[in-house]
């Protein structure tokens, strides 16, 4: 875009300018990557080698030692299944319930419809700090405390309003002539809209699943609140106990990074696939003006 | 579906399924936001109600042990507009939030003019450590900068004695500006990749010959970025600003991690540590109730500016 901005009797300059720049990115770009590489060198590295005064930058040397504990220890086993359930739970749920949502707003006009979209927008802004402590105890009161059920159902409503508003683009997106034409065709309205248009919305179903995977799978703030016994911890509250430990006693940091990169390498995997979707769903309206 | 029971079925004899009545067209939208809307009151419209009951009531440890709720009226918001320790946490809350939004912002618009400046090949290397950054599971990203400025043997103790500081065995969390300083780092490392990739989407969307025309005129590097680049990816700017806002807000986990990491609670609560303490630590429901209140009214009075944008492209 700029490339164009500089004149060309200015090379000499442009050119040191340019480099200058350049060097700038890459500078920052080590900055912004650096603690998820720090992350993984110190996955590979022993206790012995992370307890030196001088820091190791390199994993040479280094092996799935610590990754080899994580994986023998009933608390991150546990940890996984629950988060497993729970995440699997809430993308199925979220899914189904967002797409009928998202169907009703963008292929017909109802009465409230304008105020149902009014809601989701400002319940999608609601922090869920302002919520947990009655969520607290609504979930105490009948009993889903430290319930795997319990939790999806929270996280459940903590995604649909972004995934029906999601989806609904997606949905949007798919003109309805083209189920028109196949219901001249001799289709009936169900059979056009499952041949047609439902293949049509595969991208955002996977898109709006990824979604409430990476919410359901990193929440931390409502599953401190409600699973509260050790027993009913998921991945996020797993690894908040070496955090806490740390406070206390020498921690061995290379088992910590490691447990870390098992709950982060596959959501960043996940999420680079699907950024740019969610991304301009977010700020969308405002790019087209 | 049982919604279609009213109109009744075409053909007594060999009810054929493909040919079954379609459901009115007005009940259909009903039949489908339904879920949503149970789900929707169930989970967060409940609580909500729950709280604004609960807001109005004396709701303390007594009554955690059975004791009816007394009815105090507004007597727990009075008792707020004079408790100075929560609006200590109000201010410090409000300004930790300014800040941060308005850092995450001038550095993501930073970056995003850098991504336009700059070849190809760096910009793709700036983006994906961006993307990096952004895709990190928060608490995964609590535990390596806990090890970053971790007392014992972190990074950050040894780069400052690198540099000449004497840093060696010095915590940075125990004292409340610096555990701040600490939060805002990593509070704002995590916020800019999604501010300087919506900020630089907006600049791809300019057109180059208003650019140039601009260059043509004489217009330098600085006036055009002034007078025109700005201008014209405000309204993306706004938005993520707005967004910042109410994010940072209600910034929770790295607070809370921080604090478990050994940095000093009481004097570093803000909004939703101090909601979850009052809560769960002392029982105080009531008050709790109250607190979270405030601070949904404050998010959506901050929001409202853009969910109203948002309406705007409504069809009626």
């Amino acid at each position: 875009m700029s490339t164009t901005a500089l004149a060309g009797s200015r090379a000499p300059r442009r050119s040191t300018r340019r480099a200058l720049l350049t060097a700038l990115a890459v500078a920052l770009a080590l900055v912004w990557a650096f603690p998820v590489y720090w992350m993984l060198n110190s996955a590979f590295l022993d206790k012995v080698t992370l307890q030196r005064t001088t820091p190791t930058f390199l994993p040479f040397g280094g092996s799935f030692d610590n990754f080899r504990a994580i994986f023998d220890d009933p608390g991150f086993l546990r940890a996984l299944g629950i988060s497993l359930v729970v995440t699997l739970t809430t993308v199925a749920a979220a899914i189904v319930i967002a797409f009928l949502g998202a169907l009703a707003i963008s292929r017909f006009r109802f009465r409230g419809r304008r105020s149902f979209v009014l809601a989701l927008l400002l319940i999608q802004m609601l922090p869920a700090e302002g919520l947990f402590i009655a969520q607290y105890k609504m979930m105490s009161g009948i009993g889903l405390l430290n319930n795997v059920l319990g939790l999806a159902i929270l996280y459940t409503a903590a995604v649909v309003p972004f995934t029906v508003w999601m989806l609904r683009g997606f949905v949007a997106g798919v003109p309805i002539e083209l189920e028109e034409a196949a219901m001249v065709d001799g289709l009936s309205r169900t059979q056009a809209f499952l041949r047609i248009t439902f293949p049509l919305l595969a991208p955002g179903l996977v898109a709006s699943g990824v979604y409430a995977f990476l919410q359901a799978w990193n929440e931390f703030t409502v599953a401190l609140v409600v699973m509260t016994e050790e027993q009913s911890r998921t991945l996020p509250l797993w690894l908040r106990g070496f955090v806490q430990a740390s406070a206390t006693r020498e921690t061995d940091w290379g088992q910590v990074m490691a447990a870390s990169a098992v709950v982060a390498v596959p959501v960043i995997i996940f999420f680079l696939v699907v950024q740019g979707r969610m991304s301009s769903g977010l700020v969308g309206g405002a790019v087209k003006g | 579906m049982t919604t279609t029971a009213t109109s009744p079925p075409p053909t007594l004899h060999e009810p054929d399924p493909a040919a079954a009545p379609q459901p009115p067209r007005r009940r259909l939208p009903a039949v489908l936001v339904a879920p949503t809307l149970l789900v929707l009151v169930a989970a967060l419209g409940y609580p909500i109600g729950w709280q604004v009951v609960t807001s109005l009531q004396k709701f303390g440890l007594a009554q955690q042990f059975g004791r009816p709720p007394e009815w105090v009226g507004l007597d727990n918001y009075r008792a707020l507009l004079t408790d100075t320790d929560l609006w200590v946490v109000v201010g410090r809350s409000i300004a930790f939030c300014l800040i941060c939004a308005l850092v995450t912002v001038g550095v993501g618009l930073g970056l995003a003019l850098l991504m336009g400046a700059v070849g190809r090949a760096a910009r793709l290397v700036l983006q994906v450590a961006l993307l990096l950054a952004w895709a990190m599971p928060v608490v995964a990203s609590m535990t390596v900068w806990t090890w970053i400025v971790n007392w014992r043997n972190g990074l950050l103790n040894w780069l400052l004695e690198r540099v000449g500081v004497d840093a060696e065995g010095h915590n940075w969390l125990v004292q409340p500006v610096s555990f701040f300083v600490v939060a805002a780092v990593i509070v704002v490392w995590m916020s800019v990749p999604f501010v300087a990739l919506s900020i630089y989407a907006g600049l791809t969307q300019l057109s180059p010959e208003v650019l140039e025309a601009a260059e043509i005129d004489g217009a330098g590097g600085w006036q055009r970025l002034r007078l025109i680049i700005l201008p014209l990816v405000r309204p993306v700017i706004s938005i993520v600003l707005l967004l910042q806002l109410i994010w940072d807000l209600r910034v929770f986990t790295q607070v809370k991690l921080l604090q478990d990491a050994g940095g000093v609670a009481n004097e570093t609560h803000l909004l939703g540590t101090y909601i979850y303490q009052l809560g769960t630590g002392a029982g105080d429901f009531g008050t709790a109730s109250a607190v979270s209140i405030l601070m949904l009214v404050l998010t959506v009075a901050i929001s409202w500016y853009y969910v109203r944008s948002l309406m705007k492209e409504e069809p009626r």
